[in-house]
């Protein structure tokens, strides 16, 4: 190799005996081909999503190996879920996943009603495809928002942003906050959706593919962002599978598994629209397939505000649903119903119990074994994000320091849920 | 009942224990030595195919009587299908089973958590360190029955260790040997590293 011609102008140069500063060629520094280098990345810095803290053994400016090093957010949450009343178990799952804690909400009620067989009423299930759609659109809004201020794009993250900030006003209308929304019960949902509710969604379905259309024009066939993204942390479909991914690292890999299609639940077969394929397994089919799917909730939000049905939000069962209050104050049966749910909990049989749902960021389990109190004996999420970014290692290997930081955020994790 | 359960017994006659069924799943319980050998038949197996590795856990009852069991749930793409496979440990005994890794990369993780929070060692894992809990974690494993929803050590104890952290144990002996500054340690620290005591405290309990 001839040797370089640029000349590198050290930051304290110093000057030479005749005054002029020194500048030192390239080729002149100490030789440092066969040593590798150990980069901390944080856990406290901003591209790494969190507080993952990632080791980096660097060849010059080459990946040789990645080592994670997770738990700086560990909870314990599922120890502390074996304490805990079914639906006291709820406020824990907003905690996990933070960036879509309707739709784990969600998925912590179908694992709960699954094990106690309990069928939820139409209304019910409409109003949960809605949190698990507004979820998955605020999810990747933040997604693209930092990803693309991680890769130097900064206009797509304030238009991200402002969308899911649209999403948060109307959960915030249905819940009372923004974040931790433990919007459902076993057996229902907290609330039923306020006066005013169902036209702001429907205005927001309406102009939120405008926003997704800018963010297109701006992204995709940028320069910067194509060269940035196209080639770089590629998995094939086998790799994706062998790695258990899921999600839209796993579609992007080609692998066409969606769990609302394959294993539906709240009757997602009955909704039109398509499952999100991507080709080559890269970050920027990754990004293509996330935004694709932004479109896709769109459309099943507005099929579902065409077919919300009108009648009860709650079972009719007085053993898993509190009776309203003015009831409880003034019936005696409903009264001892409240005492015995709010003292005993609701009991599930014995047995055992996963459900499995489309989060955002992949598969979301939830597995929960019962020995017959009202506490369950194991409460085990799969976390995807977790899973997800047990492949960054392989997908960061030989790609460049740069690129690592593109390969972390196309992973899409959350490091509430990674360490739960 | 899925059919792979009785195909398994048809297969592997006395490694496979009582096939179940719990609200609609399908749970066939192995012997805990084959573990790798039936979860590679399901995956290779035509007509079986369970290609992708859901998940993989632990459950220890509150029931001191009850073994604790190792679960895989694994899932055919192809034919949408799930199994539960799960394998019965006893929690006073020998906590070991094989490591699937082989099989599945995505199981190298799951099951260093396995590990990190009941114990389980998987034999054949690659890389098997705690995950969540931190390396020098000496308080056992947080999510067995026996231990208490605080933590084991007092809460006095807990802040004397934090405080009294090592800050030369942020790396493991492998990364300082690629950064080369083990060579610069001093060497008190080389030898207590040499010995694997990252970390640890001269007076912990």
């Amino acid at each position: 190799m001839s040797p370089r011609t640029v000349e590198l102008e050290l930051a304290t140069p110093g000057l030479d005996a005749d005054g002029n500063a020194v500048r030192v060629p390239l080729g002149a520094e100490p030789a440092l081909a066969e040593e590798h280098m150990l980069v901390n990345l944080g856990p406290q810095h901003p591209a790494t999503h969190g507080v993952l803290r990632l080791v980096v053994e660097l060849d010059g400016e080459t990946v040789v190996r990645v080592i994670p090093h997770l738990g700086y957010l560990h909870s314990g949450f599922e120890k502390l879920g074996e304490y805990r009343h079914y639906n006291q178990i709820i406020p824990l799952t907003d905690r996990t996943d933070y960036l879509s804690p309707m739709a784990n909400n969600v998925g912590f009620a179908l694992a709960a009603e699954k094990l106690m067989g309990i069928a939820i009423t139409p209304r019910c299930t409409v109003l949960r495809v809605i949190a698990c759609e507004m979820s998955r659109i605020i999810s990747h809004m933040v997604w693209l928002g930092t990803t693309s201020i991680d890769l130097g794009a900064f206009t797509p993250f304030l238009w991200a942003f402002q969308e899911r900030e649209r999403i948060y006003n109307l959960q915030e209308m249905w819940t009372g906050a923004r974040l931790t929304t433990s919007v459902t019960r076993v057996g229902g949902m907290m609330a039923d959706i306020p006066d005013g509710f169902v036209d702001g969604l429907r205005q927001f379905t309406r102009t939120f593919p405008q926003t997704l259309a800018e963010i297109d024009r701006v992204l995709t066939r940028n320069a910067v962002w194509v060269g940035r993204t196209q080639g770089v942390g590629a998995l094939t479909a086998q790799e994706a599978i062998n790695n258990s991914l899921s999600g839209p690292m796993l579609r992007a890999s080609g692998v066409p598994y969606d769990v609302r299609k394959d294993q539906p639940y709240l009757d997602y077969e009955t909704y039109d629209f398509d499952v999100v394929v991507g080709e080559h397994g890269d970050v920027y089919d990754r990004y293509l397939v996330r935004l694709e799917e932004c479109h896709q909730a769109n459309r099943i939000l507005a099929q579902a505000l065409e077919r919300l049905p009108d009648g009860p939000v709650n079972v009719a069962d007085p053993r898993v649903i509190l009776p309203p209050k003015s009831r409880a104050m003034n019936d005696m049966e409903a009264m001892i119903y409240h005492f015995k749910q709010v003292m005993e909990g609701v009991k599930a049989p014995v047995g055992e119990a996963y459900v499995g749902i489309e989060n955002p960021k992949g598969e979301l389990g939830n597995y929960l074994v019962s020995d017959g109190t009202a506490k369950p004996v194991r409460w085990r999420i799969r976390p995807p994000s977790f899973i997800n970014l047990s492949a960054l290692p392989r997908m960061a290997e030989g790609h460049l320091l740069s690129d690592l930081i593109a390969i972390n955020a196309s992973v899409d994790i959350v490091m509430g849920e990674v360490d739960r | 009942m899925n059919a792979s359960a009785d195909a398994l017994r048809a297969t592997f006659s006395t490694a496979i224990g009582r096939a179940v069924e719990s609200c609609g799943d399908t749970i066939v319980y192995i012997a805990s030595d084959r573990v790798l050998d039936v979860l590679r038949w399901l995956r290779d197996t035509p007509g079986h195919q369970y290609n992708y590795l859901v998940d993989v856990t632990a459950v220890e009852y509150r029931d001191r009587e009850r073994p604790l069991e190792v679960v895989y749930q694994v899932r055919s793409l192809e034919r949408r299908v799930d199994l539960r496979v799960k394998v019965e440990l006893d929690p006073q005994g020998d906590l070991t089973v094989d490591s699937v890794v082989p099989l599945w990369q995505g199981a190298n993780w799951l099951e260093r958590e396995v590990y990190d929070m009941f114990g389980v060692t998987f034999r054949g894992h690659p890389d098997l360190r705690r995950i969540l809990m931190w390396e020098t974690y000496a308080e056992g494993y947080p999510l067995r029955k026996d231990f208490p929803l605080r933590g084991r050590f007092s809460r006095a104890e807990q802040v004397r260790q934090a405080l009294a952290t090592n800050p030369e144990a942020h790396y493991s002996l492998e990364e300082l040997s690629i950064a080369d500054a083990f060579a610069e340690l001093p060497e008190d620290m080389k030898e207590r590293l040499r010995r694997g005591e990252r970390g640890k405290l001269p007076h912990s309990e």
